[in-house]
């Protein structure tokens, strides 16, 4: 494994991780934009630009991309986040150039106004096609009820309102604002030679204009809040709880991280014991959300409605316990032994690496290998969890239900 | 080019499958037990998933929570599950911590202690699951789609029926484990960065001095018939249409593979750019060649709001009939290209060779090599497709739909005329 730190003549930062080892080469543009950075007028314009990018240029057609993609073999899509959209393709190693060609396409696409009015009933599909989802529906308005009146309350999808309401120069504007080499960063990983990337990448992706990140992190004041959305025809009942949690430049979100893993691991975990093997509940687990300059606790729930309360009683008291008393010294190395062994596979495909390389990089401007990573996972120690009870205690300010109830009491 | 995997037989008559993979820093397990839904008694649908609930519940002189924490502190991802034919063991690790794995997942799979406790607790689990997919109509799609396109006991579902919950008992589980996890046809794939000789011994300490009766046959019963809507207060309508296609172990397997590649395969094939990219009309359409031992259905799926969801059943509909036509040389190299890269990344993961090693065994019989499919892949022309899809026209297609109102099935009986 060796790493590259490399700017390009246009101000791009590429970051590169070669694995000889490996049948494939992953390319991702990591772009610092998300549902965070838009103004409720165009909410939903960064995922919405998302699909667009893949519309092409005046050089390339939609047909044009997606067909190229499919004659390479290419795996590839996008995703948009709260803070990030990436755009990635995983390839044979002889396709490396074509597919960085095809994604700084994708960076500076035309936004045809047809292909904008088409694409817009997709979104809308999109938006329709989650409404149907309860534990998608939870999640979006436990983002929002947490985080009122801050940057992250945005939904990701938007709303059907706000992307019937966007025109092409709304989505235009905004392009321009954040589309530019102060929040991309090209990231490749896997089998490739270090002077055919450079090379491709100085051929194709100078023509990402200059520009420079204003991203704005302000503090979360955490409320107590409950909101329910009732559905009276749904069998089972969704409630999603979150709390503050260590930032992601934190240097306590590694041990918050295992301590996730201890209390609220989706098998084996102090609330899988506790509640989803006795029965009482399809599921119960606690996350560790980490964003810029805030995390987030957030642990789910699904059950009968009618236990509802019981249950997020018991998931309270198991909080309380290790808020109280901590975790033992069995825990903790069984933690470190499951994350272990999730960073190696992992880590062991191009595709899979990519996120890690890139996350690490826009979050925080550090590389770590796979070795460092298992390095630190191995010396985190009780009392830095015991830190992490002190600074943040598990304790959910938020509670959101989606299901048949209409009322529900929190203690 | 790849590797070359290896087949034997453990004492007690299981098969195994190997592949050294010496470029990985992992190895991966995948166990097929012959204890799927077709095994399950008639009117105990849900009693497969039950026993797949139950198994890591403590085994041989192991507490539950004792053998989760042995299998944690190996680093042991693992995952049970359940479909039609297998009650399936997967999990994977570092290359030089499987091996230590394997006491245990054989302990779990022959000794599981299945006590009532737990066994009420897994009931309530699987029932509970029912019902949140009734809340979710994607996922009662799937269920109903396979029910109207296989015949029973093929068809039903692997999570289970709610109605027939409350007849299993403990003594149909453990029944059914007793009859069903036998070592006659069980299958291990493993893959990874191991000696031959390790792996072999290894299982056979495990697996060698288990013993099982002989499967009885499978009888075969009726399709759901179709059209058939479910009534959803849904925001989309969900459309899902299956039709007859060949199995793997059919000599026109790879023209049937490269058919549904043609209408499925990738962002430039025909569904998504007719249906989505053209006319807007849904987000999610896609169709897959779902594979048996003996048959295969082509099952395409759409989910769209109700009002362009006609359009969307004719637009979809009107593809798959045409498919035959003006296929290009082009689109056909598409499809060769997707399956090339495809089969060539497998090889970075141990997990998914393990899966494949096993799944072919089970399904043909023998070993393919990626080498094999790769030569496969290349032997696939724009006749052979054509006339491929001329011999095995989408006929008696079954349509399900779930949402707020039913649609005009007039052009999938078309296809059947």
């Amino acid at each position: 494994m060796k790493f590259e730190h490399r700017q390009l003549s246009s101000g791009l930062t590429l970051i590169a991780e070669s694995n000889p080892a490996a049948h494939s080469v992953a390319a991702g543009y990591f772009v610092r934009t998300g549902s965070r950075d838009e103004t409720p007028a165009v909410s939903g314009v960064s995922h919405f630009l998302e699909h667009m990018a893949f519309k092409g240029d005046e050089r390339y057609s939609a047909d044009d991309i997606n067909r190229i993609f499919d004659e390479i073999g290419a795996r590839y899509n996008a995703s948009t986040s709260e803070e990030i959209t990436m755009y990635y393709a995983a390839v044979l190693p002889e396709y490396l150039e074509r597919t960085l060609e095809l994604l700084t396409t994708l960076m500076q696409p035309s936004l045809r106004q047809d292909d904008f009015d088409m694409e817009k009933n997709v979104i809308l599909e999109e938006i329709s096609m989650y409404d149907d989802q309860p534990s998608f529906t939870c999640y979006d308005n436990a983002m929002a009820t947490h985080f009122c009146s801050h940057p992250l309350e945005q939904s990701i999808l938007g709303t059907n309102e706000s992307i019937t309401a966007l025109t092409s120069q709304q989505m235009r504007d905004y392009h321009r604002q954040h589309y530019h080499t102060g929040n991309i960063t090209l990231v490749v990983t896997g089998n490739f030679e270090l002077e055919t990337l450079l090379n491709a990448a100085e051929k194709y992706c100078s023509r990402i204009p200059q520009g420079e990140p204003r991203r704005v992190l302000p503090q979360l004041q955490p409320e107590k809040r409950i909101r329910l959305v009732t559905k009276e025809d749904a069998h089972q009942q969704h409630i999603m709880q979150m709390g503050c949690a260590p930032a992601g430049d934190d240097p306590l979100r590694y041990p918050a991280e295992l301590l996730s893993v201890i209390v609220g691991d989706d098998s084996g975990s102090r609330l899988f014991w506790e509640i989803v093997d006795p029965g009482y509940a399809e599921a119960c687990d606690l996350g560790f959300s980490e964003y810029d300059g805030v995390g987030a606790w957030m642990s789910y729930l699904c059950c009968e409605p009618e236990t509802a309360a019981e249950n997020l009683e018991r998931c309270r008291r198991v909080l309380e316990e290790v808020i109280s008393d901590g975790v033992t010294a069995e825990e903790l190395e069984q933690a470190r032994n499951k994350v272990a062994a999730r960073v190696v596979l992992r880590g062991e495909r191009p595709m899979g690496r990519l996120s890690s390389l890139g996350g690490n990089w826009v979050y925080r401007n550090e590389y770590r290998s796979v070795a460092q990573d298992l390095q630190i996972i191995r010396s985190i120690t009780a009392d830095q969890i015991h830190d992490v009870l002190r600074q943040f205690p598990i304790r959910m300010n938020t509670t959101v239900g989606v299901g048949p109830l209409a009322e529900l009491t929190v203690n | 080019m790849t590797a070359e995997s290896e087949s034997f037989q453990l004492s007690s008559g299981v098969t195994v499958v190997f592949e050294s993979m010496p470029h990985t820093e992992s190895a991966a397990i995948s166990v097929l037990l012959p204890a799927g839904v077709v095994r399950e008694a008639a009117g105990r649908n849900g009693t497969s998933s039950i026993l797949t609930e139950m198994l890591p519940r403590g085994a041989a002189g192991m507490s539950s929570r004792e053998l989760c924490a042995a299998l944690d502190n190996l680093g042991l991802q693992r995952h049970l599950s359940n479909s039609s034919a297998h009650l399936t063991f997967s999990g994977a690790t570092t290359a030089d911590r499987l091996l230590h794995a394997v006491p245990l997942i054989a302990n779990m799979i022959r000794s599981p202690h299945l006590e009532e406790t737990d066994f009420l607790a897994s009931r309530d689990l699987v029932a509970q699951s029912l019902m949140s997919v009734e809340d979710e109509p994607r996922q009662q799609l799937s269920r109903m789609l396979r029910k109207c396109a296989y015949p029973a006991p093929w068809g039903n579902p692997s999570d289970g029926e709610a109605e027939d919950l409350p007849a299993i008992t403990l003594d149909g589980i453990r029944d059914h484990h007793q009859r069903f996890v036998t070592p006659r046809e069980t299958i291990i794939g493993i893959a990874g960065n191991l000696e031959l000789t390790a792996v072999r011994d290894a299982l056979e300490r495990a697996f060698g001095d288990w013993s099982g009766e002989e499967l009885p046959e499978v009888i075969c019963g009726d399709v759901v018939p179709s059209p058939c809507h479910v009534h959803h207060k849904s925001a989309q309508t969900q459309i899902g249409v299956a039709w007859h296609s060949v199995p793997v172990s059919s000599p026109r397997y790879y023209d049937a593979w490269a058919a549904v590649s043609l209408l499925s395969g990738g962002m430039s094939s025909r569904l998504f750019t007719e249906v989505r990219e053209k006319r807007g009309l849904c987000y999610a359409i896609s169709a897959s060649l779902s594979c048996l031992k003996d048959e295969a259905r082509v099952m395409a799926c759409a989910g769209t709001t109700p009002e362009r969801a006609q359009e969307t059943l004719d637009v979809m509909v009107a593809e798959i009939l045409r498919l035959h036509e003006d296929i290009t040389e082009e689109e056909l190299q598409r499809c060769r290209a997707r399956a090339r890269s495809s089969l060539i990344m497998q090889q970075e993961s141990t997990s998914s060779r393990a899966s494949s090693l096993a799944r072919d065994m089970y399904l043909l019989n023998r070993i393919v090599s990626l080498d094999q499919i790769h030569e496969h892949i290349r032997n696939v022309t724009l006749d052979s497709v054509r006339e491929f899809i001329l011999d095995h026209p989408p006929q008696d297609m079954a349509l399900v739909t779930i949402g707020p109102a039913a649609l005009d099935p007039a052009t999938t009986r078309q296809a059947a005329s």
